[in-house]
């Protein structure tokens, strides 16, 4: 097949050029999701969308906001505890918060459970998380884009703003260049 | 080549974004409509649900390996028929990324679930609702998707 802009007219070639790129601007701007690596690890800042603040509350009935996190890096984990792959990237968000937690990072797990704590606060315990975890809702589900296939993982930078989403198990490197990246 | 070949190739960006996409929705489980149960009074008769999972999607079978999985269920809540004994799809024990060398106990694809009820003595005749609700959680290979719960409903004709 030729697919040289010699064999088809000059203004056709631009039509189909503006098409494509269109496509790619507006899965791009949606911030498509895809289960492949991404080249780049983190968007760059510029294209960055602010994180939805949510009010969600802790083991303790705690209200936790993420907007208490302001200036750190977050790793917003939704997850649950019926969720195998969940399981796998769980010991590493504990390496990571042990790692990093001193340099302004730290981990938020939003649990999707809907039996709520007694099925969370055991799963906790059993897996020895060392970071906070909120019951999430609908309305923070939705708020992220409507989180449904769980695990699903966004890296906040320090002004709050979403820098790398990763929907479904991915590596564990993914995640930490990610976070080195904005530390 | 002709230009409008070139838009013969403009699906394929679509169809590759298509495939992204799906592979993130949660799967459609779906039960076959079934033709009327036909029971006698004081006789047993047999309920086959035909379940359908999309491919690609596994769902826990009714024992899952890890109790924090959550089994395949099949609720009768309400009908003419009682005391069904419920047999689920023979499992297959399956080793995924997530599952770091441990298989785990999962069924896939179209299977039946059975119940085997006895029709009372004193049953009403004529056509009724049996009721019920079966409830799964599925993943694929790379995530899960919350558990579900669909109803189940089979006509039964009492003789």
């Amino acid at each position: 097949m030729n697919f040289s802009p010699h064999s088809i007219q000059p203004s056709r070639f631009f039509i189909l050029l503006a098409i494509i790129t269109g496509v790619a601007v507006v899965l791009g701007s949606i911030g498509w999701p895809t289960n492949e690596p991404s080249h780049k690890v983190v968007k760059d800042e510029l294209v960055r969308k602010k994180a939805p603040d949510f009010e969600l509350k802790d083991a303790s009935g705690k209200v936790v906001h993420l907007s208490d996190y302001k200036g750190k890096v977050v790793l917003l984990d939704f997850w649950a505890t019926w969720c195998g792959p969940c399981g796998i990237e769980i010991p590493w968000f504990t390496e990571f918060q042990r790692k990093y937690k001193d340099r302004g990072f730290t981990v938020l797990g939003v649990s999707m459970d809907d039996g709520g704590w007694k099925d969370v606060k055991p799963f906790v315990a059993e897996n020895k998380i060392n970071y906070q975890v909120v019951l999430g809702d609908d309305k923070t589900s939705d708020q992220y884009g409507d989180v449904e296939a769980l695990p699903t993982t966004f890296v906040i930078d320090r002004q709050g703003r979403i820098a790398s989403v990763h929907v479904g198990l991915v590596d564990k490197k993914e995640f930490d260049d990610a976070i080195q990246k904005l530390l | 080549m002709p230009f409008k070949n070139y838009f013969k190739s403009l699906p394929l960006v679509g169809v590759l974004g298509a495939v992204a996409l799906v592979a993130q929705m949660a799967p459609v489980v779906t039960i076959a409509p079934q033709a009327t149960v036909k029971a006698k009074r004081g006789s047993p008769a047999t309920v086959t649900l035909k379940v359908n999972l999309p491919a690609g999607f596994h769902m826990n079978s009714n024992k899952p390996t890890d109790p924090n999985l959550i089994p395949l269920t099949l609720k009768w809540t309400g009908g003419p028929l009682q005391d069904g004994a419920i047999t689920y799809p023979k499992p297959q024990l399956e080793t995924y990324t997530f599952t770091a060398g441990k298989p785990i106990s999962i069924v896939t694809g179209a299977f039946d679930v059975v119940t085997k009820f006895k029709v009372p003595a004193a049953a009403e005749t004529g056509p009724a609702a049996q009721t019920g609700t079966l409830r799964y959680q599925a993943c694929n290979d790379r995530m899960c998707f919350p558990p579900k719960t669909i109803p189940v409903n089979v006509t039964v004709s009492v003789e």
